[in-house]
């Protein structure tokens, strides 16, 4: 087909890679991008989520945030970012064109999945485990950082996973509203009837998504204490639609 | 007094360019015709997406629960379809289907699938094996067994994927205006293009009302399916 070869053609020019608003301009700001809003979602999500998993409190909050969240489009939250008056299209360093609009939707998209998954995490914790902590003696602040949290890792880790995963795409879309990010080559492609530019730029975009996907992955399974690997069945992540229950798992009888 | 009547006459509606107001009703009423089309065509692209995803999850949960060591492989492709950005699923589809409806449906089935995989295989796998055990027991065969015992035990669960599938493609289907074929997401893209406010919060809201509205239908539809969980979960 036609515009495969188009699509071969833009990605094999070495001209397209390079300059301003090439390939690997536009990748290194999605990747910042991407980064920043997600170390900024960690800072805001993380420390409430573990406290509150940690103290058993607004378990609703936590745990419906992710339903709410999901029921919101991205494009239309940045849309209404960008046409607002603040934060607007302003240029925000090399965060480029509507920057700070992109940030925050994107930290925003970011924090259900965190927020869900590490409370999940800080309740899953076996109550025996739990109450074994208490009562060796340990301080709340000891049974947080050295049996609660070194537990349920994988859990929030797994919750940071799908963030990141989230965030990329979220930033992808950023290009719809004319903001930065690689997903530019996907839109410029396609208003210009350019077929081969925007597939070109997609499978650029996909393929990091794919690499960041599988980053992810290896360095779940290297935070993982037990060592069981990617677990089956009983364990759940915020993919899963049955897991995320706010309640301690039911003691067996007898 | 009549200078004054004549002013609020002649005052520039609230979707006017000066005004330019993010909430309008004169725009709502002013272009009905425009926002009930695009909710149609939000809901047919939705419903579609969701059902040809549920269509194509059902055998391949099948399959996966027959042949344990496909259900990996199954379950990593699906995942990783998942992990693509919708702004880059649907040019890789553009090749194959033109800038057409089908394009986004295809591109949300294949999303939708994902998560339905996984609630029918955790549904399945979450009916006690003494039910099976019983059934087969009273002379139940396989495709009996799937239709009348595993199913309908599964179901909560799997109508939970279902919600989860329903609302997330709600959402994803905006997107879809890359090929102009978005709903509810072609207003978006015109008010943001435009910087007409009105038209903008309005589709964002129906996008979210449209959300919530279909998963409260599904709870609807799960109620009146599985009539014996009523007592059991308040």
């Amino acid at each position: 087909m036609t515009v495969f070869d188009d699509m071969w053609r833009y990605l094999s020019t070495g001209a397209n890679w390079s300059g301003s608003d090439g390939i690997a301009a536009l990748l290194g700001q999605q990747l910042l991008l991407t980064v920043t809003a997600l170390l900024m979602a960690m800072v805001v999500g993380l420390p409430i989520a573990l406290w509150l998993g940690h103290l058993g409190r607004g378990g609703f909050l936590a745990i419906n945030i992710s339903n709410v969240g999901r029921a919101i489009p991205t494009f239309a939250l940045l849309a209404l970012l960008v046409v607002a008056p603040w934060p607007g299209t302003d240029q925000l360093g090399p965060y480029g064109r509507a920057g700070l609009a992109t940030l925050l939707a994107l930290t925003l998209f970011a924090l259900p999945p965190i927020i869900t998954n590490s409370y999940v995490a800080m309740r899953e914790v076996a109550p025996e485990v739990r109450e074994a902590a208490r009562g060796m003696g340990m301080t709340g602040m000891q049974r947080f950082w050295r049996v609660e949290l070194p537990l349920g890792l994988p859990l929030v880790v797994s919750g940071l996973r799908l963030a990141l995963v989230q965030v990329w795409a979220t930033a992808t879309i950023a290009a719809l509203v004319a903001g930065p990010g690689l997903g530019q080559i996907i839109t410029d492609g396609f208003f210009r009837s350019n077929y081969g530019k925007g597939i070109a730029g997609a499978l650029v975009v996909a393929a990091v998504a794919l690499v960041l996907e599988l980053l992810a992955a290896m360095v779940q399974r290297a935070v993982d204490p037990t060592r069981r690997g990617t677990p089956s069945g009983g364990h759940t992540d915020a993919l899963s639609v049955t897991g995320a229950t706010v309640d301690p798992p039911a003691e067996s009888v007898g | 007094m009549r200078v004054t009547l004549l002013g609020a006459a002649d005052e520039p509606s609230c979707y006017s360019r000066l005004v330019n107001d993010w909430v309008c009703l004169d725009y709502v009423s002013d272009r009905q015709q425009e926002i009930v089309d695009a909710t149609i065509q939000h809901i047919g692209i939705t419903v579609v997406s969701v059902l040809v995803g549920l269509a194509i999850a059902f055998p391949l949960a099948l399959l996966a629960r027959r042949l344990p060591r496909l259900e990996s492989a199954i379950l990593a492709v699906t995942t990783g379809i998942y992990t693509v950005p919708s702004l880059a699923l649907f040019p890789l589809l553009v090749p194959f289907t033109g800038l057409t409806a089908t394009t986004v449906v295809i591109g949300l089935a294949l999303y939708a699938l994902t998560i339905l995989v996984r609630s029918l295989l955790e549904g399945l796998r979450s009916v006690p094996d003494d039910v099976r055990e019983s059934a087969t027991g009273l002379g139940y065969g396989r495709g009996q067994l799937l239709l009348k015992v595993e199913l309908p035990l599964a179901l909560p669960v799997v109508m939970a994927g279902l919600r989860v599938a329903t609302v997330s493609t709600v959402a994803l289907t905006t997107v879809g205006s890359l090929v102009a074929y978005g709903g509810l997401g072609n207003l978006i893209k015109d008010g943001v293009l435009t910087n007409f406010r009105a038209e903008l919060f309005t589709a964002s809201l129906l996008c979210v009302i449209l959300a919530f509205v279909l998963d409260a239908l599904l709870v609807l539809a799960q109620r009146l399916l599985t009539p014996w969980t009523k007592g059991a979960r308040a």
